[in-house]
């Protein structure tokens, strides 16, 4: 295997881990206003997520870190050709990152309503724009002999991109919901499992939407690569089983399960891209591969090795968090937030 | 506008937002961590509520340093989509190490220790503090690592029309690194010292209750300060005769310099004319500049003119210097505000000693002002490093108007511009709120088993 394969399989590494962890961040963050009825209860639903969420962002900053010293070009065209799109997307995280802290500095029920909602917005966007984006990479987007993305922010939307956006929010939801029933005892355990039996059907339904839209609208199933094959029915099968477990009160069981079709997913989604980055939807000839935007050998060699020396160490310490803080949480508990 | 120019603002707004909250994290993360330590050895209460005070304070401000931290990770793709083309295999590799080294270790630790209080022993908890502030500084050094080969770079080598690297030791021994890293570094200590010295100071002033705690904080406070003022000043000698080897053109635009001199006389007050390049008004003290820079009374010292001559033939036809006001005052006002707060800190320790804190009201109005120089400095010292070395944005490789993305429209940063500043804007306002309100409140320690008011 060469290198930059490595860096290919690296990367999806980092987002999987950024889906599945800032998935039920997110998902937490879209039933805060649903899920809470006063402001103890809301407090329980933050701190649920509180040690964790800004250890569970760095996925992503990692990811992006990545992208730009392995893939390069990637980074650059990508980034540049999503300009408004992320600039809502930073807007959005940039009042999330805040938000925990604020909120809870304040005792004013306007004041916390109003950061209740801006860690709803805060959340649900992300979700929505992330879908978007990362099946634009396999839609295909207006990128020129010189990398260059000539088109502009409508480009980035179609049936698929906008199914997948959908489809984020959707198992997002899901899994912070289940992360949740897991996380709390009592009433706002209940009101969760709750929640999650009301998402699930949508989120199923929009799975296999894109799943089907991904089969029809793009050459997910029979390109260049390999073909996905089974990981995403595997996806869907998870999903749809979600629903015995939360019925039989196996919410260790439906969390994982919401996690395995997440991880499903985003894997699925990165075999169908392979070995492309960005799907040029000029000419296939200009798409963004894991050879013509990467960085030179020298420089991926030096980061592998680096990654391999650290990467443990992070997931190491960071499983211990989870281990610490793994008590279930009621209104009685002692809270940070 | 061009798409520029916008660019070029709205990189050194956000930019220097984000170093507003930087140096306090740095700074104050050691700072808390050495508070802890102090408790858990000597199990002094006082201590802990030290740590919980200005724990609470750190926390406030390590949001908005995340919150902008977010945007500066996306922008090079965004906005400077060429510079990442041509420098990502350089520049990736740092900023891919500070996310995996660094931004993890200080995210999920700080994260242990805020909930963490009752859940780890008192040992444990404070050695989770240290490896935040650990965490924080090792993300200093690898995004100077960054800088620093935009200002000195080494290891690379042009090949497939981008530089590519060729030494990654290279890269981590940069000379210019181990002097900025020392640098920023003090800076933080220095701007966490102020900053609780300054609170200190106001509860004193106020005679708040538990006055012993905040006479303690202010003593901590100066003596940190001082620590960081005093190493500050002199790193930034050693980088100032470092720069004038490496970049004479930042030197000779700092002090105003149009034309070689030997000796170089350095300029305590200049008004020039840029376009014609001269003094219009200017106190100068023969030597000096030259004392700066060799340690003694002469030695050549490059003017802008001769620089801009030298630069013709290496890079070709083109204007190399860099806006020589900008330049000129900047620096001026890093060193200025060093100075000052030097002085504001000697007549502190005087204080302390004499044990008259309290009893020297103008004083501490004036450490509670003196918040503010550090963070003056900080800023200033980063648009001077920054726009001294224009037109380059990596030295002798790239220039900044090669360095823009091509495909963003004016329109398209003028909008991303004016939603970033408004909403800096209004968090910076809520920031300071809450800053402001939490270091009123001050210690009073809750009445058992209620809602502590600040501590939610
Ligand atoms: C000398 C120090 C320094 C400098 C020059 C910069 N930063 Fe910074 N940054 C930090 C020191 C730091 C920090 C101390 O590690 C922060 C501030 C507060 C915090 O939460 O971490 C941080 C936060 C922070 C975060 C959020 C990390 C998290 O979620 O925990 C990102 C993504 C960046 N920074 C990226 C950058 C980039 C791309 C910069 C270059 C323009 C930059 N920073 C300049
Ligand atoms: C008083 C004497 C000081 C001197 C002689 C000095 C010198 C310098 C020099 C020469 C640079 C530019 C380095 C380069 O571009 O290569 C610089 C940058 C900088 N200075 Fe200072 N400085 C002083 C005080 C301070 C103080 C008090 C602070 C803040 C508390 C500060 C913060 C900074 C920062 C943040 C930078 C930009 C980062 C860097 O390039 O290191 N400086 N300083
Ligand atoms: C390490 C922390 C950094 C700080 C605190 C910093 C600070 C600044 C400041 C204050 C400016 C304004 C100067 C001006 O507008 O002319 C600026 C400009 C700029 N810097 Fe840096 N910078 C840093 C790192 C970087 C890095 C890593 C890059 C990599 C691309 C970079 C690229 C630029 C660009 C493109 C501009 C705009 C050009 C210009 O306006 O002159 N800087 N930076």
């Amino acid at each position: 295997m060469d290198l930059n394969t490595v860096w290919f399989i690296l990367i999806t590494v980092l987002f999987t881990g950024f889906f599945f962890l800032e998935g039920f961040d997110y998902g937490v963050g879209i039933l805060l206003p649903f899920l809470g009825r006063n402001d103890r209860e809301r407090r329980v639903v933050i701190n649920t997520i509180g040690p964790v969420w800004d250890g569970n962002e760095v996925w992503m900053l990692t990811a992006g870190g990545a992208l730009f010293a392995a893939f390069p070009h990637f980074y650059a065209t990508f980034f540049s050709g999503a300009y408004l799109a992320l600039v809502l997307m930073l807007v959005a995280l940039i009042l999330r990152a805040v938000s925990f802290e604020f909120r809870s500095k304040d005792e004013s029920p306007t004041w916390r309503n109003r950061w209740d909602w801006i860690i709803f917005s805060g959340s649900l966007v992300p979700a929505l724009l992330w879908g978007v984006a990362m099946s634009g990479l396999l839609y295909g987007l207006p990128v020129d002999a010189r990398m260059n993305f000539t088109g502009n922010f409508f480009d980035l939307l179609s049936p698929f991109t906008l199914a997948g956006g959908l489809t984020a929010v959707a198992v997002f939801t899901l899994h912070g919901a289940a992360y949740l029933s897991l996380k709390t005892a009592g009433e706002i355990r209940e009101r969760a499992r709750a929640a999650a039996m009301k998402v699930w059907p949508a989120a199923v339904i929009l799975l296999v939407v894109y799943v089907v839209l991904a089969g029809t609208t793009t050459d997910f199933f029979d390109h260049v690569g390999f073909n996905p094959g089974v990981v995403p029915v595997a996806a869907i099968l998870a999903l749809i089983s979600v629903r015995y477990f939360l019925g039989t009160g196996k919410d260790g069981w439906a969390f994982v399960m919401t996690a395995f079709s997440i991880v499903c997913s985003v894997v699925a989604l990165f075999i169908g891209l392979f070995p492309r980055l960005l799907v040029s939807s000029m000419n296939p000839e200009w798409s963004l591969t894991i050879y013509n935007a990467s960085s030179s050998q020298y420089t991926l060699k030096v980061m592998t090795i680096v990654a391999l020396i650290l990467v443990p160490f992070v997931l190491v310490y960071q499983g211990w968090t989870y281990w610490v803080f793994r008590k279930r949480l009621t209104v009685d508990s002692e809270l940070e937030y | 506008m061009d798409a520029l120019l916008l660019a070029r603002l709205q990189f050194a707004i956000v930019t220097v937002y984000h170093f507003f909250f930087v140096p306090l994290t740095l700074g104050l993360s050691v700072l808390i961590a050495l508070m802890e330590s102090r408790y858990v050895t000597s199990g002094d209460p006082r201590y802990k509520t030290m740590t919980k005070f200005w724990g609470k304070l750190f926390l406030i401000n390590f949001a908005m340093g995340v919150a902008t931290g977010i945007v500066q990770e996306f922008q090079f793709g965004m906005n400077w989509s060429e510079y990442s083309r041509f420098m990502g295999d350089i520049f990736g590799a740092p900023l891919a190490i500070e996310a995996l080294l660094a931004f993890y270790m200080e995210s999920v630790f700080l994260g242990v220790w805020i909930f963490g209080w009752n859940k780890l022993s008192p040992k444990l908890h404070a050695t989770v503090m240290w490896l935040v502030a650990i965490g924080s500084n090792l993300s200093a050094v690898w995004i100077l690592a960054a800088n620093s080969f935009m200002q000195q770079p080494v290891g690379y080598a042009l090949r497939n029309g981008r530089a590519e690297m060729t030494d990654f030791f290279a890269l981590l021994t940069n000379e210019h690194l181990w002097i900025q890293w020392p640098h920023v570094f003090a800076s933080a200590v220095a701007t966490a010292g102020f900053f609780v010295a300054g609170i200190s100071a106001w509860h004193l002033l106020r005679k708040s209750d538990n006055l012993e705690i905040f006479r303690r904080s202010f003593r901590w406070g100066v003596v940190y300060g001082l620590v960081g003022t005093v190493l500050v000043i002199l790193v930034g000698h050693t980088q100032a005769q470092y720069m004038i080897r490496v970049q004479p053109m930042k030197m000779a635009a700092a002090e105003a310099l149009w034309n070689t001199e030997d000796p170089a006389a350095m300029s305590l007050f200049t008004i020039g004319n840029e376009k014609e390049r001269r003094d219009v008004f200017a106190i100068r003290i023969p030597g000096a500049l030259s004392f700066l820079v060799y340690n003694r009374f002469s030695g050549e010292v490059r003017g802008i003119n001769q620089l801009q001559d030298e630069y013709e033939q290496t890079y070709g036809p083109g204007d190399y210097v860099p806006p020589v006001a900008v330049s000129y005052w900047t620096f001026r006002i890093m060193v200025g505000a060093g100075f000052l707060m030097l002085l504001l800190l000697l007549f502190s320790l005087r204080a302390i000693m004499k044990d008259d804190v309290v009893d020297s009201p103008r004083l501490l109005r004036l450490m509670l002002w003196a918040i503010g120089l550090p963070i003056l400095a900080n800023s200033t010292g980063w648009i001077f490093t920054e726009m001294a070395r224009q037109p380059w944005i990596v030295f002798g490789l790239q220039r900044t108007s090669d360095a823009v993305s091509n495909t963003v429209g004016a329109g398209e940063v003028a909008f991303s511009l004016v939603v970033f500043t408004l909403l800096y804007a209004v968090l910076m306002i809520v920031d300071v709120k809450l800053l402001t309100r939490y270091a009123r409140v001050g210690v009073v320690e809750p009445a058992p088993g209620a809602e502590a008011p600040q501590a939610v």
